[in-house]
């Protein structure tokens, strides 16, 4: 359907393309009719449920209103949510940056720096009041009265609060902002605290990972500009449309653990041949993010296509679940049709196997099946 | 403070007080403050790194296996730097021997890193104060295409694709939206770019854009993703397999083609695009030799880029590795990375204690106690600091000394050392370079000699990663797949207490970790990075980081607009992440952090 293709058309290469456009031109440009315009504009009007009558409304306001002033601040980080941001395929970053929205603040790419820098962000506060996205990569540190991450003089913390006191909507990029990521590891000497712990009131997207994926990033982004709301979140506050299913349960990798076909050390003979890494700590099995369907840099390869295990880095603290080479024997089996959020309802409950059990049924259930790939597992002795 | 000279430099406070925070277009978060005598000229110059994540703290107890994943968050921008600099100290201090693959694998990483670095940073970072694009509006699309093909064969060169780009540029501009163009310094007279340079440049700066994305496959390849892609102790995580079932599962032909075209189109990009900027820009600003700070007196190199497996002695290493002290080019001195006299760090003017404070630490000695003090002379409050006092502690920045000496590291140092050594790889490109520009080679120690090795270093590195392709597929067809050596993986193999050292080139310069490992387990971690010796703060001696040094006697064209000051840290490629967190002590760290 229009809606959803529109964000994930890549664009021409550059040559052509106006720099400055509205959203319509944004569409337009990339091959969307203007009938298809009105129609997308009357689908939007009649889900929010305003009635085939705004349809008019919502058009004009696409094809004139000006872009959505983003700014995008950094608390303790390493800076690794920019880069991956800049990789995305599709869209393109430069059309995300000039065309789509207009980044009014961003320490990493702005040309200008202390109170010039300082200075936008009063303005983009009084002129788009409750009209613009806060972007936070990191997160506050609040030891030492927040000054383990000095900005402008201030504690970033205050800094971060005073931004997204009239902001329409806020974006936690990463484990940073999102769960509180390296820095918040044990003992987390600076007392880092993720975003929505600090922030109260306002509608707070996290999106983990370290980093997240680059067209992920560009993926939640969009929609929000296309839609003009914030996409379907989980009880983490992750949208679903990305983070809804586990690595594990899209994993091109799945056959050989379900047929007990295992590395068992790193360059053996199932190394070489692609088995499942299971054995080798991978935290697919715990893992909740996109990386086994959209893939990595444009979809070329992802952690588990070039043979290390997931080290689960979406996930909240993971950094402090034990080795990432140990294997993963805790977490319970359920069907690729379970959320986070069946997942989290039923562990509170008494549903579920340990997945070293899951490795086994599927060992047996091959067994029986009578393939001959060798001999079968014995899951949980190793 | 009185006035007082340190390392050539006269220091006097008395004069203006201009304060630069954030310095943006940097990874972290940097403070600058400076001097302007009546002349508007820089007299003093402090440097303050203003975050702390204490990461070597948090490595304490954990996996030394692990450690590469903890230290490769450090910093998302030279990603897998750090990763790699941890898992050669894990093996240096269990002597565990990675096969030639790996060793390949490994080198053309680090080199695809430097590469991307380097173009992103002088693109994205550090082209905004060489470049007016607001002034790239009056340009003429058809000089901007007889210049363009002047000075290269790059095919996006016509006048109506200069046209479309400024018309394009136009459109935004009259958006009255300019993103992060918003409040740059356009006009400002420090510009020195003719209207089609400028045009030309805002071209590439897009077109780079578009190509980074493209460089880090080869991590993606390797290492499952960039940024942050996947590393192993013992060697790389990537299993060969060129003919047998189950080939698509592992680094196969087809991979290696795409690895192999990623080099070509990188060496391509550099050498059409990056380094014919680099020249068109240099030949505006070459009476703008500011900026050279400690370049011309003490540059340091630990080297990199093994060729051959498991040896790190300088000979093997296609970086040059060294030291140069007082400026004497003649004489390269060895640097021992375990030697306790050699690199020690002070915090006299840093936010934490020492239990005495006259003396250095070596990074196997060291000790982190945060403690936030403002200096008396200090202007606002604890929260809401308006001037520093440099006379007291004024950053999260160590200050780190080699025998005592503060050093610069980065490129500008690497092709310094090699130049000094005389080896050609480094010399002849530089010596080109300067007959191309006609200026003298005292001309390298400065703002754009440190930003025109970076570019040379960024060609080098394209045609290493093809060298090393080279020999990977070399190894291949006489047989050799192995990628792991995993006799030591078990840590049940490993001596009850082990210590090592592990260096790399980032593409800031010289960065080294240091383990302790017992029962097991990280004992004591510590890293040393680029950053931490160029963006340092003053030391026991009152002697100045290569940031402070390389602002000092910098004429500023307006104070209110610190075009000048940026340019000068920009060309460091500050990566304040990496520099802001430092090691822990024997056991005491968990006591001195507070937690409240």
């Amino acid at each position: 359907m229009l809606c959803v293709a529109v964000p994930y058309v890549a664009t021409k290469p550059t040559g052509d393309i106006p720099v400055t456009e509205t959203f319509y031109e944004v569409l337009r440009r990339q091959g969307i009719t203007r009938r298809s315009f009105l129609k997308f504009c009357s689908l939007t009007a009649t889900s929010l449920g305003l009635g085939s009558a705004a349809a008019p409304r919502i058009a004009h306001a696409l094809e004139t209103k000006a872009r959505t002033p983003v700014i995008w601040l950094h608390g303790l980080e390493c800076t690794c949510c920019s880069e991956s941001f800049i990789r995305s395929a599709h869209p393109l970053t430069k059309d995300v940056v000039l065309s789509m929205l207009s980044l009014d603040y961003d320490d990493t790419l702005m040309a200008a720096a202390g109170h010039q820098a300082e200075a936008i962000i009063e303005e983009v506060k009084k002129k788009y009041k409750g009209n613009y996205i806060v972007a936070v990569e990191g997160n506050p540190p609040l030891n030492e009265d927040g000054m383990f991450c000095i900005h402008g003089g201030r504690p970033f913390v205050e800094v971060l609060k005073e931004t997204c006191a009239d902001a329409k909507a806020i974006i936690s990029w990463g484990a940073c902002a999102s769960y509180g990521c390296v820095q918040a590891a044990k003992p987390n000497p600076t007392r880092a605290t993720p975003v929505h712990k600090v922030i109260t009131g306002k509608p707070i997207i996290n999106v983990p990972g370290c980093p997240p994926i680059a067209e992920v990033m560009t993926g939640v982004v969009t929609y929000m500009l296309t839609f003009d709301r914030i996409p379907e979140l989980d009880r983490q506050g992750r949208p679903k449309m990305f983070y809804g299913q586990r690595i594990h349960d899209k994993c091109y990798r799945r056959g050989h653990f379900d047929a007990g076909q295992f590395a068992e050390a790193w360059d053996d003979e199932g190394s070489r041949k692609g088995h499942c890494l299971y054995k080798m700590g991978c935290k697919g099995p715990t893992t909740y993010n996109a990386c086994s369907s959209m893939r990595w840099n444009g979809g070329v390869s992802w952690p588990v296509q070039s043979g290390h295990g997931c080290i689960g880095c979406s996930e909240e603290g993971f950094w402090d679940k034990g080795s990432f080479y140990d294997r993963v024997t805790d977490i319970k089996q359920f069907g690729v049709e379970a959320n986070a959020d069946t997942i989290g309802k039923a562990a509170a409950g008494t549903v579920g196997a340990a997945i070293a059990a899951h490795a086994a049924v599927s060992a047996l259930a091959r067994a029986r099946n009578s393939t001959s790939h060798g001999q079968p597992e014995k899951e949980g002795e190793k | 403070m009185a006035a007082y000279e340190t390392q050539g430099f006269k220091l006097d406070n008395s004069g203006k007080r201009v304060v630069v925070d954030p310095v943006c277009r940097i990874e972290g978060h940097l403070r600058v403050e400076v001097n302007l005598d009546d002349k508007n000229v820089i007299r003093n110059a402090v440097s303050t790194g203003t975050m702390w994540r204490g990461l070597e703290v948090i490595l304490k107890g954990r996996d030394p296996r692990d450690a590469w994943a903890f230290t490769e968050r450090i910093c998302g921008v030279c990603t897998g730097t750090h990763a790699l600099t941890s898992v050669r100290a894990v093996e240096d201090a269990l002597n565990i021997k990675i096969p030639e693959n790996a060793n390949s694998i490994r080198n053309i990483m680090q080199l695809n890193l430097q590469v991307h670095d380097h173009l992103v940073h002088f693109y994205h970072l550090h082209a905004l104060d060489w470049v007016d694009v607001v002034s790239a509006l009056k340009a003429d699309p058809k000089a901007t295409s007889a210049l363009a093909q002047s000075i290269s064969s790059w095919p996006l060169s016509s006048p109506g694709y200069f046209r479309d780009i400024q018309n394009r540029l136009k459109k935004f501009v009259e958006s009255g939206q300019l993103g992060p163009f918003m409040n740059g310094y356009w006009g400002n007279p420090a510009y020195k770019l003719p209207p089609e340079a400028n045009l030309m440049a805002v071209a590439h700066y897009l077109e780079a854009l578009d190509f980074q994305k493209e460089i880090v496959k080869v991590h993606t390849i390797f290492g499952g993703k960039n940024p942050h892609p996947n590393w192993l102790v013992g060697g790389v995580p990537c299993a060969i397999n060129m003919e047998g079932t189950g080939a698509v599962g592992a680094v196969n032909m087809e991979r290696l083609n795409l690895v192999k075209s990623i080099i070509d189109r990188s060496i391509e990009f550099t050498e059409q695009v990056y380094i014919p900027d680099l020249i068109a820009i240099a030949k505006f600003y070459k009476g703008w030799l500011h900026g050279g700070g400690l370049s011309s007196k003490n540059v340091m190199s630990y080297g990199d880029i093994p060729d051959k497996a498991n040896d790190y002695s300088a000979g093997n290493l296609l970086l040059p590795r060294g030291a140069i002290i007082n400026g004497d080019l003649s004489k390269v001195h060895e640097i021992d990375l375990k030697d306790p006299e050699q690199i020690q760090e002070y915090v006299n003017h840093s936010w934490y204690k020492y239990p005495d404070e006259s003396k250095g630490l070596h990074p196997f000695d060291g000790v982190t106690e945060p403690s936030f003090v403002l200096g008396p002379n200090t202007k606002g409050t604890k929260t809401n600091i308006k001037e520093l006092d440099e006379g007291g502690k004024y950053s999260w920045i160590k200050a780190p000394r080699w025998r005592g000496h503060a050093m610069e590291v980065g490129p500008l140092a690497r092709y310094i050392i090699g130049y000094a050594q005389g080896n050609k790889e480094f010399k002849d490109p530089v010596d080109a370079l300067l007959k191309e520009l006609d200026v003298p080679v005292t001309a390298l120690f400065s703002t754009l000699g440190r930003t025109a090795a970076r570019g040379l270093e960024c060609q080098w590195a394209a045609h290493k990663m093809s060298y090393f392709f080279d020999k990977l597929m070399t190894n291949l067809k006489a047989g050799d797949l192995n990628t792991a050596n995993i006799e030591k993986w078990e840590p049940s193999t490993w001596p009850k207490e082990a210590m090592g050292a592990g260096f790399t080139e980032a593409p800031r310069g010289a960065l080294g970790h240091w383990i302790k490992i017992k029962d097991t387990k990280i004992d004591n971690y510590q890293c040393v990075v680029p950053t931490t010796w160029n963006g340092g703060p003053r030391d026991h001696k009152g002697q100045i980081g290569a940031f402070e040094a390389a602002l000092m006697d910098t004429p500023v064209a307006k104070a209110d607009e610190p075009l000048e000051i940026l340019r000068t840290l920009h060309s460091f490629d500050p990566c304040l992440a990496c520099s802001t967190h430092v090691m822990s002590p024997d056991g005491q760290e968990m006591t001195s952090v507070k937690v409240r």
